[in-house]
């Protein structure tokens, strides 16, 4: 469903990414892992287009994106979840999820209450505004929001981070159950390994930005994957 | 004391006009980072409308000129912003040198097409005079400056909060990559936000010619007084310029009544410097709660 081949992404002079290859097959669960500051977040930047990309390419259902604007990956069925619980804090949680709704383009409504059949805390905070919910709230906003634009394919990055302990559980319930049973291909960064190695299908450990390792998602109980990851 | 009193409505005309011209600037500045000194140049060429349309309207002009003035400046501004800004986005220093060009052309070609000295609109007679009320003398060309500017906030107001695409807009300006990966074509909301910024700088320039001339270098005036709104107001926020626009003007035309033009400007401005030692973010801030 995703490809990635070869991809070179550059700050300035900085480079960051050396080549990296990467493939979801449909329906799979494909978790990214390494240690802080290999790359992970800027690979998902420039699979999305928020990052232009040096060298490379980016294939989405066969269909190179590599220089497509990030607005219309989302319109093809890439969701993206950035890092850091981002949501439009000015903006009440439904506008939140309204503003998303109108720029799909899709006339049905009940995307967004689907999105909230999944997130049912939302509910009674409708007519908040997202900057003062807590961390676990936005992140679940975070999720709802890009549900709202139907994804096929859903992209997160480190969704659990920095979130109170009773949400996590939550969140990771959820992606579960939208790649189970919805059958969502899922592109995950991911820093807990218990919970990539309950979920993933596949996994590729970043280092310096290039690939060290990839495999099938048992692997990584292998310990020389786990040396691979620590700190 | 009516002397004193005879000052309000001009303060709050003056606060007006700088609020027409800050809406603007603060959308574009809040939005896309763009500092666009070119901005007081849709002042002039929306006071200069009115100018031109004196001669199929009479009288009438500056009522005919409010609609022309918004969509020329409008226009004005899209065409900036296609073709020269939207290279400059993220190099706010860059955009400020480059709109400072783009402003001194401007104000060069109104002096070729119009002449360096200034010209008169003709206010229609019915905003000639004034009346009084509780014994201040409130003449009617203000009180119109005063509604138009109340109308355009509302009516600013109401495009944000209540239809898609000002919607579209905050979403943009609290988060613009947010924004982006939730499928709003952000380079499409940010030519709106030009379009509608500069075309109030219009109608602003076209309220200026009901209390004064018009010349080449008229937005020039206006301009530093803008931004100073803008500041203080908290960018890219609508009650922060409201608010702030008002205090300006008004402290502008009452130090100005008690003393001169130059300490007025003066005072002004040390004040300002002073409110943004203590709060730098202006009276309002875009972001909230920031976890992480």
């Amino acid at each position: 469903m995703l490809e990635v081949t070869g991809l070179e992404v550059a700050y300035g002079r900085a480079q960051v990414l050396f080549g990296v290859d990467l493939a979801v097959p449909a329906g799979a669960l494909a978790c990214v892992m390494g240690r802080n500051g290999v790359g992970k977040t800027t690979l998902l930047n420039a699979v999305m287009g928020v990052l232009p990309t040096r060298a490379g390419t980016v294939r989405f259902e066969g269909r190179d994106i590599t220089k497509m604007p990030t607005h219309e990956r989302v319109r093809l069925g890439m969701g993206y979840v950035p890092q850091g619980h981002e949501t439009f804090g000015q903006l009440t949680v439904a506008e939140n999820l309204r503003v998303t709704w109108e720029a799909s383009g899709s006339k049905d409504r009940s995307v967004i209450d689907e999105a909230l059949d999944v997130f049912p805390r939302l509910r009674p905070l409708l007519k908040r505004r997202a900057g003062f919910l807590s961390g676990g709230q936005q992140q679940q906003l975070a999720i709802a929001r890009a549900l709202v634009t139907r994804p096929r394919m859903l992209i997160l990055d480190e969704p659990t981070e920095g979130i109170q302990p009773s949400i996590v559980t939550e969140i990771e319930d959820v992606i579960e159950h939208l790649h189970k049973e919805r059958g969502l291909a899922v592109l995950l960064v991911e820093q807990y390994l218990d919970f990539a190695m309950r979920l993933a299908d596949r996994f590729t450990v970043l280092d310096a930005g290039v690939v060290v390792h990839e495999g099938a998602g048992a692997e990584l109980a292998d310990e020389g994957v786990q040396r691979l990851l620590a700190v | 004391m009516n002397a004193f009193m005879n000052q309000l409505p001009i303060g709050l005309s003056i606060g007006a006009v700088l609020l027409l011209i800050a809406l603007g600037l603060t959308f574009t500045f809040g939005q896309m980072g763009v500092i666009n000194m070119a901005h007081g140049e849709f002042i002039m060429a929306g006071a200069y409308t009115a100018y031109m349309l004196q001669d199929w309207a009479g009288r009438q002009a500056v009522l005919v000129a409010l609609p022309v003035a918004f969509a020329v400046a409008g226009l004005m501004g899209l065409l900036l912003e296609r073709t020269l800004i939207r290279r400059f986005y993220g190099r706010p220093l860059d955009t400020l040198l480059l709109t400072w060009g783009v402003s001194l052309v401007l104000q060069q070609v109104a002096r070729d097409l119009f002449g360096a000295p200034n010209v008169q609109v003709k206010a229609p007679t019915w905003l000639v005079g004034g009346g009084e009320w509780l014994g201040i003398r409130m003449p009617y060309a203000r009180m119109f400056i005063f509604v138009l500017a109340m109308l355009s906030v509302a009516a600013i107001w109401f495009y944000l909060s209540r239809t898609k695409q000002g919607r579209r807009m905050q979403a943009v300006m609290q988060n613009r990559e947010l924004a982006s990966c939730s499928g709003i074509a952000t380079s499409r909301v940010d030519q709106r936000t030009f379009f509608i910024g500069s075309g109030l700088a219009g109608v602003a320039g076209v309220a200026l010619t009901l209390i004064g001339p018009v010349g080449p270098a008229l937005g020039t005036y206006y301009i530093v007084d803008a931004f100073l709104v803008v500041v203080a107001g908290g960018l890219g926020r609508l009650q922060g310029a409201v608010i702030a626009a008002f205090v300006l003007g008004l402290l502008n035309s009452y130090v100005e009544f008690w003393s001169d033009a130059s300490l007025a400007k003066v005072v002004v401005f040390a004040v300002i410097i002073g409110f943004l030692q203590l709060r730098p973010q202006g009276l309002f801030v875009l972001r909230s709660r920031k976890l992480t």
